[in-house]
């Protein structure tokens, strides 16, 4: 399978684009047909991602080199190409991806949200599928920002189109307007707006290149090359990576950028939902390794306290607000918040504990809070509310739904023995000794702060579990029968369930692909240069 | 002095002019139940002149005549490629929209080929007077077709303001031009930028290039010279209007950036800052006004405002850093095809839509794509293409004039980025709330059944020659990239 080694990548990346284009001719009321395309076509690329996975050469990666690479001239008059490639901290994600979007696919098959049309709805999610697949190979800045905008158009549709109905009065609006529009255009605008700055960071950095000799390049591989090699400094690197930062943090989405989030989570539809929580917000958490790690060693190292603060203030910020929700959906929206916080403050330690930390912390947040708001979207359509205090007692109305609820509930707040414990406890650690040279002080703070955030996360887990779970059933729905988890909804979510447990118990596994490169990474980038820099008052 | 004519290097022009003339013929001899022919000999005719310009382009040599007054080079052969394309398209959305008011038709493909001669005299023009004629020749015939719907006082609202403030523009170019030459003594652009070095400090200079500057302001609708633009969009027939916010823009684009890169290089001091200011108030005023606007044309009128003004940025930019213009005026020309080719398809599916909807109010186009999806997809294409998101075409227009400004460097420049940044997220806020009212909005008002409202073939060809190349752009934007090249030639002296 030769040709797999170069194209395997390409293949996982477009076949979802080519399925969309299939899709569009197969007629409207052909039902059946466009579910079974659509899921062939995911099937398959999953298939082709675990493909990966078995050639993947897991022993001795160093950082910066890639498998599976392809580099073909794509716009020649900029230096631009088609450069893709995978190593062991986008393995995983790129599966994640490819994995959830299946399941996304089996669990669409009998809940369509109004106004249903699936054949539109099914297109959306493959060109969605191609823009995440696409960010995680993507090794050149531009066709890394291409696929990193390609999925604004559809979850626009997706939340504005299959959205939330309900009318609200919004401050600042003469009208009162529906969820759903106020929502996908708030979603739009912040995401616009973080990578119109961080497009501008690119150039720079393209711009740069060329003055540090040689052929200006929007290269990752040759930028990081150039980075390690200390090109990008002073006034001029503190700008750009505050304009990438920009890009990445409204997508994490980290305080106070994060407004768009609760939002858009609440007001989509619930595979909307869950695409946009399980894999969407990693692509700007992988921005932050993928690029302005490598690139600009020294300035991560200057903003790394700042990161770090912001981080912490996710987590406490978002786990109170938690704590206010009634809404169960916006409950589950706000604790992304408070998870990827961790996620960042794991990053800004510039350790090889802290990113491991965040990439499994990546991983264990795309399956247990895909698997809340799955959960959040079948219990509103069963009760038509999401209202926590209308919907206690609900494990005896729907025995199955409520224990699942209850697992799930249990590993997001970082049970240990399951997938969330890692991330949260790993960052945690490595708060505690960051990179030599960063100020023990805020880090070691924050690791105190993040503790309490833990203790947070956990009240406000139990806080829904109780409300939603315990209890006895609201007089409402006395006499009424509920059909408790159907088959479709079991098929999408048991490979979740299983995966939570197994990476809760066995983190080799994420580790296994992850652990040589990051330490690699950390080894090269981040070496006494970089320390020295921050000692000398930087 | 040699009047050696070279027939092949003139011959797109020769054609468009001979095609007017047999519109002009026929249009006397046929019955009135046949003057839909003179609309079939206008699009053959157009499309024809692509011919003699491909021999051009394979040739690749420059051809000069009238002592390096006329001269048709890569750069001009790619101007005039894109005048015949979009002239094409015009025509094509021009087809039924005219024969369903059955009146004039002759006149009309007659003077839209009139200007579209102009703008091809233009291209090679690189003299202050064969400019100026081609340029008044585009405007000219398009005072008439601004006002054709004579029924209706918005048209004939829109004439008149076109009208009585083109004149006074044109006059002040005229007087501009005429200091320039009293100055100097010359006509020629090489000639200017031999002798207007060092003249910077002329107070007289001074109300030259601004002249000039206001004179093409007006063509190119920058603020804030834009004043008539919103309502002569609104008013006049609307493949008129795709005409004017394509075809006109990009002529008066092309001759003022033509006559301060190779007639003033010099004189940067001077005109730099002013483009600088143009560009700034035109992103943002244009944007602003769009925010406000219910009206599809008006909308896009507004918008065509602001994206004169990001068109505009690369040679302010690179001129107010004293960077590399060569540089700038590549990405200007990528950025004024790739806009050239959506924003004829956005005006299409206006056309497309109001039919539908019977209207151009926003309000009505509520919930377009739930019982048209196909013209649903359109809008979003195009629209969204103009806001600027990957893979649309229009991705790379703003790459590519955001990736001149970094190059060019210096503080000034970078301010401009960030105004630019932020006004292309402002941008996408009314570019997506036409889309927004056409796929997430609920239905109002009664849609006109398909019979009524189907577009013609000529109008579907139109569309989906804009779809194709807005989307193959976006994914192949190395296509526009040989564009860009083009205006390289200018640089090295040719």
């Amino acid at each position: 399978m030769d040709w797999f080694e170069t194209w395997g990548l390409t293949l996982i990346v477009f076949l979802p684009l080519a399925g969309a284009l299939l899709l569009g001719v197969i007629p409207k009321a052909n039902e059946d047909a466009l579910k079974r395309t659509a899921l062939l076509v995911t099937v398959v690329a999953f298939i082709a991602s675990l493909v990966v996975i078995g050639q993947f050469d897991f022993t001795g990666q160093t950082y910066n080199s890639y498998q599976f690479e392809v580099n073909e001239t794509w716009i020649a008059a900029i230096n631009a190409n088609y450069h893709v490639g995978i190593d062991g901290i986008s393995l995983p994600l790129l599966v994640l991806s490819t994995f959830v979007m299946v399941l996304a696919v089996i669990y669409s098959w009998n809940h369509w949200e109004e106004p249903k049309n699936p054949k539109a709805f099914l297109i959306l999610m493959m060109i969605l599928a191609t823009g995440l697949n696409g960010t995680f190979v993507a090794l050149d800045l531009v066709l890394f920002f291409i696929f990193f905008e390609i999925v604004l158009l559809p979850m626009y549709f997706m939340i504005g189109i299959w959205g939330d109905r309900s009318i609200r009065k919004i401050p600042g609006f003469a009208r009162e307007v529906q969820t759903r529009l106020y929502a996908a255009i708030k979603f739009f605008l912040f995401t616009l707006f973080g990578s119109a700055f961080m497009l501008l960071g690119f150039l720079a950095l393209y711009f740069e290149s060329g003055n540090a000799g040689g052929e200006r390049t929007f290269d990752i591989p040759q930028l990081t090359e150039l980075g390690a090699s200390g090109a990008f400094t002073g006034t001029f690197a503190f700008l750009v990576f505050g304009a990438m930062f920009l890009g990445f943090a409204v997508k994490v989405p980290m305080w106070p950028l994060h407004t768009w989030l609760p939002d858009a989570h609440t007001a989509a539809p619930t595979v909307g939902s869950v695409l946009l929580a399980a894999i969407m917000l990693k692509l700007g958490s992988y921005g932050f390794i993928r690029i302005s790690l490598p690139v600009l060693p020294q300035e991560a190292a200057r903003w790394a306290p700042a990161i770090a603060i912001l981080a912490v203030i996710g987590i406490i910020y978002g786990s109170l607000a938690c704590l206010a929700q009634t809404d169960m959906k916006r409950l589950i929206a706000f604790s992304s918040v408070g998870h990827m916080g961790f996620v960042m403050l794991g990053i800004a330690t510039l350790t090889d504990v802290g990113i491991n930390a965040a990439v499994i912390g990546m991983v264990a947040h795309g399956l247990i809070t895909g698997l809340l708001f799955f959960l959040a979207g079948s219990m509103s359509h069963r009760y038509h509310t999401r209202e926590m205090s209308r919907l206690g007692g609900n494990i005896k109305l729907m025995p199955v739904m409520g224990g699942i609820l209850a697992f799930t509930a249990m590993a997001s707040l970082g049970l240990p023995g399951l997938a969330g414990f890692w991330g949260e406890f790993m960052s945690l650690i490595g708060s505690y000794s960051p990179l030599e040279g960063l100020s023990l002080g805020v880090f070691r703070t924050a690791m105190v702060l993040g503790a309490i955030g833990t203790v947070l996360t956990a009240g406000y887990m139990l806080y829904l579990l109780q409300q939603v779970n315990l209890g006895e059933p609201s007089e409402e729905w006395q006499g009424r029968e509920f059909h408790d988890v159907d088959r479709f909804e079991l098929t999408a979510w048991v490979p979740l369930i299983i995966l939570i447990v197994v990476v809760g118990f066995y983190p080799k596994i994420i580790f296994h692909a992850t652990t040589d490169s990051v330490v690699s990474l950390v080894e090269t980038v981040f070496n006494s240069d970089v320390v020295a820099s921050l000692g000398s008052g930087g | 002095m040699t009047f050696q004519i070279d027939y092949l290097a003139l011959a797109p022009e020769l054609v468009v002019a001979a095609t007017m003339l047999v519109v002009f013929t026929l249009d006397l001899i046929l019955p009135r139940a046949k003057k839909f022919w003179t609309a079939t000999v206008a699009v053959a005719g157009t499309a024809a002149a692509a011919v003699p310009l491909i021999i051009l382009a394979s040739e690749g040599t420059t051809r000069s005549m009238f002592d390096g007054s006329y001269v048709v080079d890569e750069f001009a052969i790619i101007l005039k490629g894109l005048f015949i394309v979009s002239a094409y398209i015009v025509l094509l959305m021009s087809h039924d929209y005219i024969e369903s008011d059955r009146y004039y038709q002759g006149e009309y493909y007659f003077l839209l080929l009139a200007s579209v001669l102009g703008s091809l005299v233009m291209s090679s023009s690189r003299d202050l007077i064969i400019l100026f004629i081609g340029l008044e020749l585009t405007t000219g015939p398009l005072y008439l077709l601004t006002g054709w719907r004579k029924g209706d006082v918005k048209s004939n609202e829109a004439s008149m303001k076109y009208f009585i403030l083109g004149v006074l523009s044109t006059a002040i170019l005229l007087y501009g031009m005429s200091l320039l030459y009293g100055i100097t003594g010359e006509v020629t652009f090489a000639g200017l930028a031999e002798t207007t070095t060092g003249l910077g400090d002329e107070p007289i200079m001074v109300v030259a290039v601004f002249g000039l500057i206001a004179g093409f302001g007006f063509k190119i609708s920058a603020v804030p010279f834009h004043l008539w633009a919103p309502d002569t969009y609104e008013g006049a027939p609307t493949p008129i209007t795709a005409y004017l916010s394509v075809n006109s823009k990009a002529a008066g684009f092309v001759a003022m950036l033509l006559v301060m890169y190779l007639a003033l290089p010099d004189l940067s001091d001077l005109w730099a800052p002013a483009l600088w200011l143009l560009a700034a108030a035109s992103m943002t005023v244009g944007n602003l006004g769009a925010l406000r606007q219910n009206n599809v044309v008006r909308l896009l009128a507004y918008s065509s405002i602001a994206q004169a003004g990001f068109m505009l940025v690369p040679f302010a930019a690179a001129a107010v850093a004293g960077a590399d213009l060569a540089e700038a005026f590549s990405a200007t020309l990528i950025y004024l095809v790739i806009y050239a080719v959506m924003n004829l398809g956005a005006f299409a599916v206006v056309i497309a839509g109001a039919r539908k909807t019977r209207s151009g109010e926003l309000e009505a186009w509520s919930g377009l794509a739930s019982v048209d999806t196909r013209l649903g997809v359109l809008v979003a294409v195009f629209f969204f293409s103009l806001a600027g998101i990957p893979p649309l075409a229009g991705w790379f227009a703003k790459f590519a004039m955001f990736r001149s400004v970094i190059i060019a460097g210096g503080t000034l420049t970078v301010v401009l980025a960030a105004i630019a940044a932020i006004n292309s997220v402002i941008a996408l806020y009314y570019y997506a709330r036409v889309v927004k009212s056409v796929w997430l909005d609920d239905p109002i008002g009664e849609f006109a059944p398909d019979a009524e409202a189907a577009p013609a073939g000529s109008l579907r060809l139109a569309l989906g020659v804009a779809l194709v190349v807005t989307v193959v752009i976006g994914f192949f934007p190395t296509i526009a990239t040989y564009v860009g090249d083009a205006s390289r030639v200018l640089a090295s002296g040719g």
